[in-house]
């Protein structure tokens, strides 16, 4: 669908200019902030304040806000924490929810109605903000990472998914292998994974995202700001434009490092590019999996 | 029944063994046999019952403290029993009807203001003849979907907060500045602008797919008839939306107690609890902050009850008017 039908008339000149227009700007309300953003955490302090604040025109170009935050400091920490919990988390999630979905793929197993309802059952109510808050903090999980972890840790959703993908498999290539006398465990490694990796790929990107944006389960179950993932950081420092916590051995951001020292409002923006660069670079691969239509296949099934 | 030869097995598999006289299939050998067929699936789920057990199901009980006078010190044993005392006190609070007029009218003017626009945009990118272009488009509008609430809030702060690009350049131009991120007034505009921003995009896939079953001969037809393309939109395009179209405005409407969490307490402070308390910055604020755990729970309580209600409702009534639903059974 490259070309216009032979039937379809012109395009009229209001559909000819407009149209473009209208993308542009679509196009633009989605970068424009982004891009003054990265401009102004590069920029030296003598840009900023002839800029006046934020900056849109780059001129003076310097990495000194990301050498400063990254040499240590709450940031870093941070980052790292932040980092951490999205490989462990990712890992974790990724893993259960490629074996329940496989233990839930067989309709006509035993207890496969009743244990597609637990799961289906999440999508109807969620157990309450106090009643959670309760439970973990009655599993002594308040200021453990685990709290960042293991109350998230499944999405139906993505379990659905992914159940409708391995579904999808043919039923003959899982008999002939059963009839060769693979288990259950051996079928999923070598037959039902190494077809379904594009599925995997999307999931595990979604939860990806998922730990690295998730902000109010910090709120909640971490008090301790030396334990803070990015996006309460992100938080303070920015939203509620509160100096940062200096924790025991942290280095306060604020204070500069001689002559790289960087204008505070370009550390502020560092940090903003810090919490989006790992969404760009995974985005890609999000979307490459759209074209296929593996998202929107699975949610129509 | 011991011995087993394959093809029931395969036979029982399939969906056509799934009948009504299963049932009686069940039981003494048939099940032990199932058991040992089936034992690696179930442990294969087992992880994901036990972490929903601990963190949703069993969570979802401890929804009794709101009929309870909860003391974290004495637990759940512990505290008395109050009966609906947290509710009675909850209706006589203005606070929270505050907080239950603001959550709908954020649903109604997202409902005006949000809603149409997924549906325009898909129009607009479908209208694209060049795939590069729409690829292109597409993939800039879907990004700020994959972006946390704490980043979107930031990012419009710093265009148009009291220190943001809009207000700099006003003040360049010896102008007063403006600060769109701390008025009360226009705080029901700006959550839903920051939502558009956020979501529009990613709201646009799903009327894309649909348009894309729409059969192409349809128009060319049309054309053939003389319909001229406001026609063909009104006639076949609109009607060929239209399912989606009634299913995400009813699933919309049944989740009109939930407009967002994160987006409301990020910005609680800066605007304040008057215009942007919504039903689950209220529970959060009374339950965790002011310590009333039992109050709180009742508040969730009555959110998640209602919120129930309104789902079955709209899928209810989804099916009635001839739309598939959403829990259709699979």
């Amino acid at each position: 669908m490259s070309a216009r039908a032979v039937w379809e008339e012109e395009p009229t000149a209001v559909g000819r200019l407009g149209k473009p227009v209208v993308l542009a700007l679509i196009a633009l309300a989605v970068a424009f902030p982004l891009y003054v953003v990265v401009v102004t955490s590069l920029s030296t302090t003598e840009a900023v304040t002839r800029a006046g604040g934020l900056v849109v025109v780059p001129r003076e170009l310097t990495a000194a806000a990301y050498v400063q935050l990254l040499s240590g400091g709450v940031v870093t920490r941070a980052l790292m924490i932040s980092v951490a919990i999205t490989a462990i988390g990712t890992a974790f999630s990724l893993g259960i929810t490629v074996l329940a979905a496989y233990g839930l793929s067989r309709p006509g197993s035993l207890f496969h109605r009743p244990l597609l309802f637990v799961v289906l059952l999440t999508f109807l109510f969620g157990p309450g903000i106090i009643p959670s808050y309760l439970v973990v903090n009655s599993l002594g999980l308040i200021d453990h990472y685990a709290s960042l972890i293991l109350p998230a840790a499944i999405s139906a959703f993505n379990l659905i998914v992914m159940r409708s993908f391995f579904m999808g498999i043919p039923s003959e290539l899982i008999d002939s292998a059963r009839i060769d006398g693979a288990g259950e465990f051996a079928i999923l490694r070598r037959i039902v994974l190494p077809l379904s990796k594009a599925v995997v790929a999307v999931v595990g990107l979604f939860y990806a995202v998922g730990y690295w944006n998730a902000f109010f389960n910090a709120l909640l179950y971490i008090n301790d700001n030396n334990k803070w993932p990015l996006q309460m950081v992100l938080r303070t420092y920015i939203v509620q434009q509160q100096p940062l916590p200096t924790g025991a051995g942290g280095v306060a951001t604020n204070v500069g490092l001689g002559l790289q020292a960087a204008p505070g409002l370009a550390i502020k923006m560092a940090i903003v590019v810090i919490a989006i660069v790992p969404v760009l670079l995974v985005y890609p691969f999000i979307q490459r999996h759209f074209t296929k239509g593996v998202i929107i296949g699975a949610v129509k099934g | 029944m011991t011995t087993v030869v394959k093809p029931p097995v395969k036979a029982e598999r399939t969906p056509e063994a799934v009948r009504p006289g299963r049932r009686r299939k069940r039981g003494g050998a048939g099940f032990r046999h199932r058991l040992r067929r089936d034992w690696p699936l179930l442990v294969m789920v087992l992880p994901v019952v036990v972490l929903l057990g601990v963190f949703h199901y069993f969570p979802t009980l401890g929804n009794v403290i709101a009929f309870q006078d909860y003391s974290p010190y004495a637990g759940i044993r512990g505290s008395d029993f109050i009966g609906f005392a947290n509710f009675s006190r909850m209706f006589s609070e203005p606070g929270f009807w505050r907080a239950v007029a603001n959550t709908l009218s954020i649903t109604a003017v997202q409902l005006v203001f949000f809603f149409p626009i997924p549906i325009a945009l898909a129009l607009l990118l479908n209208s694209v003849l060049s795939s590069k272009v729409r690829n292109l488009i597409q993939g800039v509008v879907y990004l700020p979907h994959f972006f946390s609430w704490v980043l979107v809030v930031s990012l419009f702060q710093q265009m148009i907060g009291g220190a943001g690009l809009l207000s700099q350049t006003l003040r360049q131009h010896g102008h007063q500045a403006v600060d769109l991120m701390t008025k009360p007034d226009t705080f029901i505009l700006l959550v839903t602008a920051q939502s558009v921003w956020k979501d529009a995009g990613w709201g646009m896939i799903v009327f894309l797919a649909a348009l894309s079953t729409i059969n192409p001969g349809l128009y060319e037809a049309a054309a053939a008839d003389g319909a001229n393309r406001w026609r063909r939109l009104w006639h076949i395009t609109l009607p060929g939306l239209r399912p989606v179209i009634v299913l995400l405005l009813i699933l919309r409407l049944g989740d009109a107690l939930t407009v967002g969490f994160e987006q409301f307490i990020l910005q609680r402070s800066a605007v304040g609890g008057g215009a942007s308390e919504v039903l689950d910055t209220y529970v959060y604020y009374q339950g965790l902050l002011v310590g009333d755990f039992g109050y709180g729970a009742a508040a969730g309580l009555f959110k998640g009850v209602v919120g129930l209600v309104l789902v079955l409702a709209a899928n209810r009534f989804a099916h009635m008017v001839g739309e598939q639903g959403v829990y259709s059974k699979s």
